[in-house]
């Protein structure tokens, strides 16, 4: 069976590393590496040498700028000590078949770098971008997503619903053009949407969409099916006891299925 | 030459922060407008036009999805605007998305270091509003709401002015200083008593007379003279050696108070004592009895000693606790005090041992009323604002970190417009063994280089520790007051906890008051001495003179002990990191602390005489207890129920859930009880528990105890009922009670007698008191201290009125949770449920929540019987590990009426309840049986399943049987048959969450 190796790639600010190595590892991934970016400007690490690649939550710069905008700067212009470009890394290691997660900060790096949702196929420009809440807060609380099942996304592949929290202040979708939009629900790469915990029907309604996303767009896939990026924090759901209704008796499904379905198809991708 | 790039939302994005920003205007400053549209401004210096093109071009300042950008001024979309006001930063202040854009433009161009040198950013934020009717009401919205005229600057144009001519001018907040080594010696043994103290105002050194002749005593020992001159000095100290001793001893570093020698007269008693040191008498004597005492079993590592408390958490891991206030500078500028509160505690974990990893922030507020509406003595804020500013700057310093804030409160009392408290806490981790050393243990030795890491040193902060040991006034310096900046200490943090795995270093220490004087000065300490220059430091611009240098409190910065066979791996990693360390000096073992400028010496102090120096204070206190009449309060006409809803708005006892959800409390993966539970996820936690090793069970629970109202009658009780309230608040959520550390806070009035304090004997008599409590109640939980904190001038004068604030004593809790999997929360689970109430209520009306709302008075203040209090949390622990315990609450502010209507609230359920059946029942009116906030209670719902079991563990204490939670979604209170209330939950939310409903 192949080997699953993960890289959850920190510093500048990210600060969910440690939750989601976690989490990726509670999933069965068998090397799971946390390392800085400057591990990877320095030439100590390959993102190429992995097959799944996490960017985990955080405040990337602070969030100056808007969210992610400097560290989509700094990736863009990035490049190794031997002057290879980071974006030439993260292609091949794409074009190999490996997997990359996006959440919350990671989604919103995700987005401004252009990897999502790549319509057409146009990786690397920038589609949509995720803006301020309605409410102009940063709120955290859980929600429940409804997954699309006519999204190709390999992550929510066979999932319904799902109970996360969201911790942003930036993460209603805004598309660069109104038919984007369009395209998006199209094409099935709106992968998660906020729904209604009792019904579990989308909505737009707050704070069951906690940001008032259009189409209550939680989160996207690409073309493929191997990019996922979301607002929620499925890292943050990785025991029973994370579930605001634990003493409750509520016990859904984990968060971390998001990463068991990533190594599942990275050990049958032979 | 200056450019200006200006940033605006494209015309189909909807400005959402212009529409908070306009309800704030309406909402806080009741003005008419119609609509704010934000314009962002960088003003850029060192580009050429071509290269702004360039930069507009690439959208590296702006997201082209969302906004668009101009290198001319934007008029937004839609209606003109009537005012636009433009908000910048004062030359120096912490700008931190200005250091983002200059990265992100130096990158973008491919600037070389020549290049990077001379560019600079500097940013604005213009607000376009409609509305606003006049030139006046735009300089209120300017000043009162937008900018806080001590950091920022402000321009306004009307509509007209800004047709004429749209834009502001470019202005660079650059500051304009010139290298300056100016070194001043006062001519201290000619001055009279009141030149000195004259010199300690005009320098805001806060130096007592007696400190000046304990220095002019030190300079004029025989032969010292002469020893001076071989140094290169001369007999006078120098500013530098002034500004650090005055540092080191002022107040905030040295608990002067806290170690004075004290004569108690207790006149009630009719009893005299000598009290030699608080600290050493009741605070540390107490808890080094309970280590004694705990033998084997003592869970505390090193306590005291470091930054933070340091506990044994599992065989492989400790906890480290610190908690501290940053009241003066949140009274100024309520964001960026709090901001710095925040990302300055969590730098006390770092510097602890040889360096503990984040878990988790804890804050606790105290505010007056943010619906104010009396007149405001100068310089003050309006409360509202001093809530909002706190909370946003404890948001962005916990949430930008990345560190959870599981655990806080506020507290209200029209007493905290003199001074907000503003009570930042936090919690690391330390591996128990790191590279083979026991961690919580560290030491400079001599020849290890001094390395300063982190952020540069400007004039911001300077005069902190001295300021903050001061009462606040008209003419409080502003330099005190600065900025943080999260991410350039999360860098720092990243890269030192990388050095501190690679065993790079020997020591470490953080910058916090004093600055470089007092860290270098304690790490100094273990080595026996240091030489430093000071002329190596780097600065954030020209003009700081070495005095400054020395003792500026510029945030973001840690010193280091690096061994000389490490030094160039150190350097190396902190360079590939992007983090700035600069070598200082040396430690030495000369016993001197030596402080060069180039080749020239500027300050040579002795160790000894620097750390126990200064004159032990001699005061007086005298206890008299406060005559308080007695009234009886009267049921208003509305009845019981109407009453209980009008006591769930009560500040002190309404949600927070506006703040709370603004705070990240689950980054991290570990959160197990939420500051918020229930059915809706809106009812109250008594404490925040998470898991630190994510790979194992194990929990720790922070909770706290704050109870200043009990203060107006007596500080002891006051003491006892904030220890007890931490302590069953931990047990209430699954905590071992043998297994709490706590963590003292005492935040006071001036309690030394002077002109200004005529009262100063009865406000230490309080002190005593507490400090008396606080041993007493911490033996009797078997509960330590393991770390603690004082701020003892929380007053204010102007205006030609003095505010004191309530004697308040914040007290922390940490504690162990053997299995996350046996948590409990506040909230009603399963109709059916038996509620039952854990000890005795009696009428403890005095300070109540109740008093203060019908406005009667009473002397009965709660009191606190630790012994019966220890065995019912410990058998309530051990009914929470057998599982028998599905809800339990902890009943405190409002009593047993409130604490029964947050359980409903949280579980969206009714109870049908005989409060007769309470211990002590039988006793009490109405009220007192309802509201009386009698200590050590707590109300637990426990499943039919499971009553025999609980029962029997209760056997033999007072615990009493209500009634059962109910299908039926009303709260039914009776006495017998007589029902006394009965609401709907949902009507008991509302009420619950109106107040605050922001």
């Amino acid at each position: 069976m192949p080997q699953v190796r993960t890289l959850v790639i920190t510093g500048f600010g990210t600060n969910c590393e440690v939750e989601s190595a976690h989490a990726a590892r509670m999933a069965g991934s068998d090397v799971t590496d946390i390392v800085f970016f400057s591990d990877i400007v320095a030439g100590r690490t390959r993102i190429d040498a992995y097959n799944f690649l996490v960017f985990p939550g955080g405040f990337l710069d602070g969030d100056d700028l808007g969210a992610a905008q400097a560290a989509a700067v700094r990736w863009k212009h990035a490049a190794t000590a031997a002057g290879e470009p980071l974006l030439d890394q993260l292609r091949t290691f794409f074009d190999a078949g490996g997997l990359i997660l996006g959440i919350c900060n990671g989604f919103q790096l995700l987005v401004k770098l252009g990897l999502l949702p790549a319509l057409g196929g146009a990786y690397f420009a920038r589609q949509v971008s995720l803006a301020n809440n309605d409410s102009a807060r940063f709120e955290d609380r859980w929600v429940a997503l409804a997954a699309n099942p006519a999204s190709p996304c390999i992550f929510t592949k066979g999932l319904t619903l799902l109970d996360l929290p969201v911790r942003h202040g930036e993460g209603k979708l805004v598309p660069m053009e109104p038919a984007v939009l369009d395209e998006l629900l199209a094409s099935g790469a709106v992968a998660l949407q906020y729904a209604d915990p009792a019904t579990g029907q989308i909505t737009m309604e707050y704070p069951a969409n906690p940001n008032g996303s259009p189409h209550a767009i939680a989160g996207l896939t690409d073309p493929t099916g191997r990019i996922l990026g979301l607002m929620p924090h499925p890292e943050a759901f990785n025991h029973p006891t994370n579930h605001p209704g634990y003493t409750r008796g509520e016990r859904p499904t984990l968060g971390t299925v998001l990463f068991e379905n990533a190594v599942a198809h990275l050990r049958a991708s032979a | 030459m200056l450019s200006r790039v200006a940033v605006g939302l494209r015309p189909s994005v909807r400005d959402v922060v212009g529409q908070r920003v306009a309800g704030k205007i309406q909402n806080e400053l009741h003005l008419p407008v119609t609509a704010v549209a934000m314009i962002r401004i960088f003003t850029i210096a060192g580009l050429t036009d071509a290269e702004i093109a360039a930069v507009i071009d690439a959208g590296v300042l702006h997201d082209v999805v969302v906004q668009t950008a101009s290198a001319a001024p934007l008029t937004p979309q839609g209606d003109p605007a009537d005012w636009v006001i433009e908000v910048g930063f004062r030359p120096g202040v912490t700008d931190n998305e200005a250091r983002t854009a200059k990265e992100a433009i130096a990158l973008a161009l491919g600037l070389d270091d020549a290049r990077r040198k001379e560019l600079a950013v500097y940013t604005a934020v213009q607000y376009h509003i409609c509305g606003l009717p006049d030139r006046d009401s735009a300089a209120h919205v300017a000043l009162d709401l937008l900018a806080n005229d001590l950091l920022q600057r402000h321009e306004i144009k009307s509509r007209d002015e800004w047709a004429a001519v749209p834009g502001f001018p470019a202005r660079a907040a650059k500051v304009t200083g010139k290298a300056d080594s100016t070194v001043t010696v006062p001519d201290l043994f000619n001055m009279t008593e009141e030149q000195m103290q004259a010199l300690s105002n005009e320098r805001t050194l806060a130096l007592s007379l007696d400190e000046w002749w304990a220095i002019r005593g030190y300079f004029g020992l025989p032969g010292f003279k002469l020893r001076r001159v071989s140094w290169g000095l001369i007999h006078n100290p120098t500013d530098v050696e002034l500004e650090c001793l005055a540092q080191t001893w002022s107040e905030h570093c040295k608990h002067k108070i806290f170690s004075a020698a004290i004569t108690y007269r207790d006149e009630e008693a009719g009893t005299e004592e000598d009290i030699v040191s608080l600290y050493k008498s009741y605070i540390q004597r107490s808890t080094a009895d309970i280590r004694a005492a705990l033998g084997e079993r003592d869970f505390c590592l090193s306590v005291f000693s470091d930054n933070a408390g340091v506990v044994r958490f599992t065989e492989e891991l400790n906890l480290c606790i610190k908690v501290e206030t940053h009241n003066s500078p949140s009274a100024l500028d309520p964001y960026g005090g709090a901001l710095t509160g925040i990302v300055g505690v969590n730098r006390d974990p770092m510097g602890t041992g040889i360096g503990a990893n984040l878990l988790c922030n804890t804050d606790v507020f105290c505010f007056a009323s943010p619906f104010f509406k009396g007149q405001l003595p100068p310089r003050l804020l309006h409360p509202r604002r001093v809530l909002e500013g706190v909370r946003e700057g404890v948001e962005h310093g916990g949430n930008k970190s990345g560190v959870p804030t599981v655990n806080g409160s506020i507290v209200f009392d029209e007493r905290y417009l003199g001074k907000p408290l503003v009570f930042c806490g936090t919690v690391g981790m330390l591996p128990a063994v790191i590279n083979g050393k026991p961690s919580h243990y560290k030491k400079a030795l001599p020849g290890d280089y001094i390395v300063m890491v982190g952020g540069r040193v400007g004039k911001d902060g300077i005069h902190g520790a001295t300021f903050s040991s001061e009462e606040l006034h008209e003419g409080s310096p502003a330099t005190a007051v600065q900025i943080g900046d999260p991410i350039t200490q999360r860098r720092m943090y990243d890269c030192l906890m990388r050095a501190r795995d690679l065993g790079l270093y020997n020591a470490i220490t953080d910058n916090g008051a004093g600055g470089l004087s007092s860290s270098v000065g304690e790490m100094a300490q273990d080595a026996g001495g240091c030489e430093l220059y000071l002329d190596r430091v780097p600065l954030k611009y020209d003009g700081l003179v070495p005095w400054e240098i020395f003792t500026s409190e510029a945030q973001e910065r840690m010193t280091l002990a690096v061994p000389p066979d490490k030094f160039a791996e150190f350097m190396a990693l902190a360079k590939e990191m992007g983090v700035e360390a600069t070598e200082l000096g040396n430690y030495t073992n000369s016993g001197y602390l030596r402080v060069y400028y180039g080749q020239r010496t500027v300050a040579y102090i002795d160790m000894d005489f620097l750390h126990n120096g200064t004159p032990r204070m001699a005061l007086a206190a005298t206890w008299k207890r406060p005559v308080i009449a007695r009234t009886e309060p009267v049921l208003p006409a509305g009845g019981h129920g109407a009453l209980l809803k009008t006591m769930l708005g009560r500040l002190n006892i309404c949600s927070k859930e506006y703040v709370v959800r603004q705070y990240d409390h689950e980054v991290k993966g570990g959160s197990a009880v939420k500051p918020l539970c229930g059915v809706r996820r809106d009812g109250p936690s008594d404490g925040g528990v998470l898991r630190p090793v994510l790979s194992r069970s194990e929990g720790v629970a922070l909770t706290h105890g704050i109870c200043p109202r009990y203060a107006d009658i007596d500080a002891y009780w006051m003491m006892a009922a904030a220890i007890d309230e931490a302590v069953r608040s931990a047990v209430a959520v699954g905590a071992d009670p043998d297994r709490l550390a706590g963590v003292d806070n005492f935040c006071w009035c001036d309690p030394v007698e002077s002109a200004k304090t005529p009262d100063g004997r009865y406000k230490l008599a309080q002190l005593v008191r507490a400090n008396k409590a606080l041993a007493h109640f911490c033996r009797a939980f078997m509960t330590p201290c393991v770390s603690g904190k004082d701020s003892m001038k929380n007053d204010y004068s102007g205006g030609g009125a003095k505010i004191s604030i309530p004697p308040t004593v914040l007290f922390s809790v940490m504690g162990f949770v053997p299995d996350v999997a046996k948590v409990v929360t506040s909230d009603f689970k399963q109709p059916g449920d038996l509620v039952y109430v854990l000890g005795a209520t009696a009428a403890e009306l005095g300070a109540s929540e109740l008093a203060d709302e019908l406005g009667f008075t009473s002397p009965d203040v709660p009191q606190v019987e630790a012994v019966s209090a220890r065995r019912r949390y410990k058998t309530l622990f051990a009914a929470i590990q057998a599982g028998l315990v599905s809800a339990c609450h902890d009943c405190s502010d409002g009593g047993l009426a409130v604490a029964l209507a947050e359980m409903a609230i949280g579980g969206r359920l009714g109870a049908e309840l005989d409060c007769n059946a309470a211990p002590g029942a039988a006793r009490l009116t109405d009220l007192e049986l309802l509201y009386s906030e009698s200590q050590s209670r707590l109300v637990v719902a426990v499943s039919p399943q499971h009553a025999a079991a609980f029962e029997t563990l209760f056997t033999g204490q007072p615990i009493g049987r209500l009634g059962s939670v109910t299908q039926s979604p009303a709260l039914t209170l009776r006495r017998g048959s007589v029902v006394l209330c009965d609401e709907p939950a949902e009507a008991l939310a509302q009420a619950f969450k109106a107040t605050l409903n922001w």
